[in-house]
């Protein structure tokens, strides 16, 4: 039930309706994209493919928005080391001024 | 070590397809059913070709039989596998092949077209390796049979010198070579069939490996522990037989593992993994750590060797596994499948 | 691969275990359900159990299809291939599923037509391609997957296409959920919700479980920084003893669900009063069948069907180990009587099932810490 990859729509098949090809690294493939259709798709747009049908539109700010975060995290931590630090050296009364 | 003593019983009531991916199935009829009644008391590990001694010679002999639907694919076909694949499994045992004979059961109804095509390109590849067809034989059997043709295959070889790999030798500390790329043949296979729609520029990466070998010998070989080509079952299978003859751990630096990006996108979306897959123009040596650079750098400047990796090293535990370790530390355990890799959807 | 490889960065993985680390309270046990068999395949592939503290354990929930399908549903299947002399197409997972006298690959080394498909699209391909014989595609999965079942159904009535149908097994997500939160002796803290499931009912289904039932859930991707920030976020939550539905997932999720997805399925099935689960017993309003006006490719309608109960042994503790109760290695069965290769029990019929996935991928680790 799970297993679903982002592909990038490379073409539309003027032919076939609903029907777009889908790359992923190199890798094509005819997928429906009736499910996401209604909310318009392009040519670039990402989407997440699950048994030969889009599922659903893969949103880049979205994802950027959540790298983000995930990079906040570590610049937190590693504030909050210094801070740490500098009050570990400051009880251990190695003295000097916070950097 | 697994060996006879290790009893293994073969109970399954019939064969399935399973039991000839090269898997786990494929070990329990190996060990449960062929082994005991044909090699007798034997407690060599099995690998692809036995050397053997006569009249105060060694050499080497190995047999192989192809079976591939479809015939033709890009990169190759039957007849270029028979060839390559026999010449890889007497390289990986340490021997150069001299000398090969042939048999094909036709199906009838097979067009000459067909077969001359695959002839030729047996005739081709043989040259290209470096052996001589010596003979063969043919049968035809009824229409519906064979898939239009099976091939099989002897071949002989002479013992490269200086080469003695056997999995008692393998020590913790040791390094963990690939010649290239892995997943190309197995996923060409599968884009060939037609029966996913998936459409990728790859080829099979069907090669004879013997020159490579023979660089990585030249470079390496006081410190040659191990050779063996990952065919079906792919790396994971050769490397957790290795792990279980040798009693030690495989451990492998996951991202060092060099895969294609068609090869990625086509196992991510049909849920495989690329450990799994055939291929049939690559191999694996498993090295002493002194030897280690020479035999890297060999491979490097040998035609064919560029993308040759250190892809792990054999440690002490978990003894008889195989353990994949993800860049930020996260490890799981490698196995065998069971019969061939299958696509899936959860 | 994009929006793949970023959220596999080694860097942001300790970083966001770092913080992990720091958020759980040493002096609590932690136990978080991730609903998804795709989770639990995803945390098992990537060894996210390593990434995390002793004290946080995830406990596999129900959510693996093909583990919760009953064998006489396997059963069921094959005996319309065989009496009927019926192309059985279904995806790879199903493949070397047991059914009492085999499985499907065995049926197949016995002479039955049996073919592996990616789509359910494909399947009606084939009957396209084949109008002399009749293709009946054996759908499983849960909401994921059902939409586009649906869609093919549309598509094989529009085309008016008669040799094809679907034996319908889609089953339902938050039921499952519900049988979970139900039994007596489970012991959940938080869940680590469906995130493809989720992709077309939204998260709104889920408000009950934080609502009602005090649980905090968060919709989770299946990268290694996806389930990891989604644990981020349960202990957060935990730790302010809140519960909430937070979407981790947002990139895919939209918060209302496919519309579309949701219109298609609608028109196409039905909910069966109950179905039975496998491990799990009887559960209402949990399964999909196929409406009257597509009696014509609803498989079960056309063909007869034994429709015989399989019960596993009692041995099996199948039902134990998905609530949390038991951990796959202390079921009796096993490593002994029950493994991949011949599995007994729901759980282990599949690689995402619990006990499978446990045993391909971390069950020798722990034999080497108990001999060493």
């Amino acid at each position: 039930m799970c297993l679903a990859i982002p592909g990038q729509i490379v073409s539309f098949d003027p032919a076939l309706a609903h029907s777009a090809t889908v790359d992923v690294v190199g890798v094509r493939r005819k997928v429906d994209i009736s499910l996401v259709e209604p909310e318009g798709v392009s040519l670039g747009d990402w989407v997440l493919i699950h048994v030969g049908f889009a599922m659903s539109k893969i949103r880049e700010q979205d994802a950027h928005d959540q790298m983000r975060m995930l990079r906040s995290l570590g610049e937190t931590q590693a504030a909050m080391d210094e801070v740490r630090g500098y009050l570990d050296d400051v009880s251990e009364g190695k003295g000097g001024s916070p950097p | 070590m697994a060996t006879a003593s290790t009893k293994v019983r073969f109970r399954d009531a019939q064969i399935e397809m399973a039991h000839g991916a090269g898997g786990k199935a494929s070990r329990r009829l190996i060990e449960g059913l062929f082994a005991p009644l044909l090699l007798g008391s034997s407690s060599e590990p099995l690998g692809d070709a036995t050397h053997i001694g006569w009249n105060g010679t060694r050499f080497a002999i190995t047999a192989d039989s192809f079976v591939v639907s479809p015939l033709r694919f890009a990169g190759g076909s039957i007849g270029e596998l028979a060839v390559n694949g026999t010449v890889n499994d007497l390289a990986v045992s340490g021997a150069r092949a001299e000398t090969l004979v042939v048999t094909y059961v036709l199906e009838a109804g097979l067009s000459t077209e067909v077969l001359e095509a695959e002839v030729s390109a047996m005739g081709r590849a043989a040259r290209a390796a470096g052996v001589t067809i010596a003979g063969g034989d043919t049968k035809v059997v009824e229409h519906g049979k064979a898939d239009g043709m099976y091939i099989t295959t002897a071949g002989v070889g002479r013992l490269i010198p200086g080469v003695h790999c056997s999995p008692d030798s393998v020590r913790p500390g040791d390094v963990v070579m690939l010649s290239g790329p892995i997943g190309d043949h197995g996923i060409t296979i599968l884009l060939a069939r037609g029966e996913l729609d998936l459409e990728a520029s790859l080829s099979s990466d069907t090669r004879p490996v013997l020159p490579l070998v023979e660089a990585l010998a030249g470079a390496a070989a006081p410190g040659l522990r191990w050779m063996r080509d990952p065919t079906r079952g792919g790396v994971a299978t050769a490397l957790n037989e290795l792990a279980r003859d040798c009693n030690l751990c495989v451990y492998l630096f996951e991202e060092r593992v060099p895969v294609r990006d068609a090869v990625r996108g086509a196992c991510e979306l049909l849920g495989l993994d690329p450990l799994h897959i055939a291929n049939e123009g690559q191999f694996l040596a498993v090295v002493s750590p002194d030897y280690a650079d020479a035999a890297l750098d060999a491979l490097h400047r040998a035609p064919g060797g560029e993308c040759a990796r250190i892809i792990g090293e054999v440690r002490p535990q978990p003894a008889c596994a195989v353990l994949s370790a993800a860049p930020y530390g996260g490890t799981r355990i490698v196995d065998m499948l069971v019969g061939d890799p299958l696509p899936r959807i959860c | 691969m994009k929006y793949i490889d970023e959220f596999r960065e080694p860097r942001l993985i300790a970083e966001t275990s770092a913080e992990i680390r720091r958020l759980a309270d040493p002096a609590r046990q932690y136990r978080f359900m991730e609903v998804c068999g795709g989770h639990t395949h995803a945390i098992y592939r990537f060894g996210l159990k390593d990434m995390l503290p002793r004290n946080i354990e995830l406990v596999h929930g129900p959510g693996c299809p093909v583990c919760v399908l009953p064998m006489g549903r396997i059963d069921d299947g094959l005996s319309i291939a065989s009496a009927h002399d019926v192309v059985f197409a279904a995806f790879g997972d199903m493949m070397r599923v047991p059914g009492t006298n085999g499985s499907p690959l065995e049926h197949k080394a016995r002479g039955l037509d049996i073919r592996t498909v990616y789509s359910p699209a494909d399947a009606l391909k084939l009957a396209c391609a084949n109008p002399d014989r009749h293709v009946m595609f054996f759908a499983i999965g849960f909401e994921t997957t059902a939409p586009s079942t649906a869609l093919t159904l549309k598509r094989a009535k529009t085309l008016g296409v008669r040799n094809f149908s679907v034996f319908c097994n889609h089953v339902t997500i938050i039921p499952a959920i519900r049988a979970i939160l139900d039994s007596p002796d489970m012991r959940i803290d938080a869940f680590i919700g469906p995130g493809h499931v989720s992709t077309v009912i939204g998260c709104r289904p889920y408000e009950w479980i934080a609502r009602h039932e005090g649980k905090p859930i968060v919709v989770s991707g299946f990268e290694p920084l996806d389930v990891l920030q989604s644990t981020v976020m349960l202990l957060r939550q935990l730790e302010r003893g809140e519960a909430r539905v937070e979407n981790q997932y947002r990139r895919v999720v939209p918060w209302e669900g496919n519309r579309p997805a949701l219109q298609a399925m609608a028109e196409v099935f039905t909910l069966r009063s109950y179905f039975e689960w496998r491990g799990m017993g009887f559960i209402s309003q949990s399964a999909l069948a196929m409406r009257d006006e597509y009696a014509e490719w609803d498989a079960e309608k056309r063909f007869s069907i034994p429709g015989i109960r399989v019960t596993d042994p009692k041995a099996a503790q199948c039902g134990e180990v998905l609530k949390g109760v038991l951990k796959p290695a202390q079921c009796k069965l096993f490593g002994n009587e029950c493994t991949p290769e011949r599995p007994i029990g729901a759980l282990m019929v599949s690689s995402e099932g619990a006990c499978a996935a446990y045993y391909q991928y971390e069950h020798r680790k722990s034999l080497v810490a108990i001999s060493a």
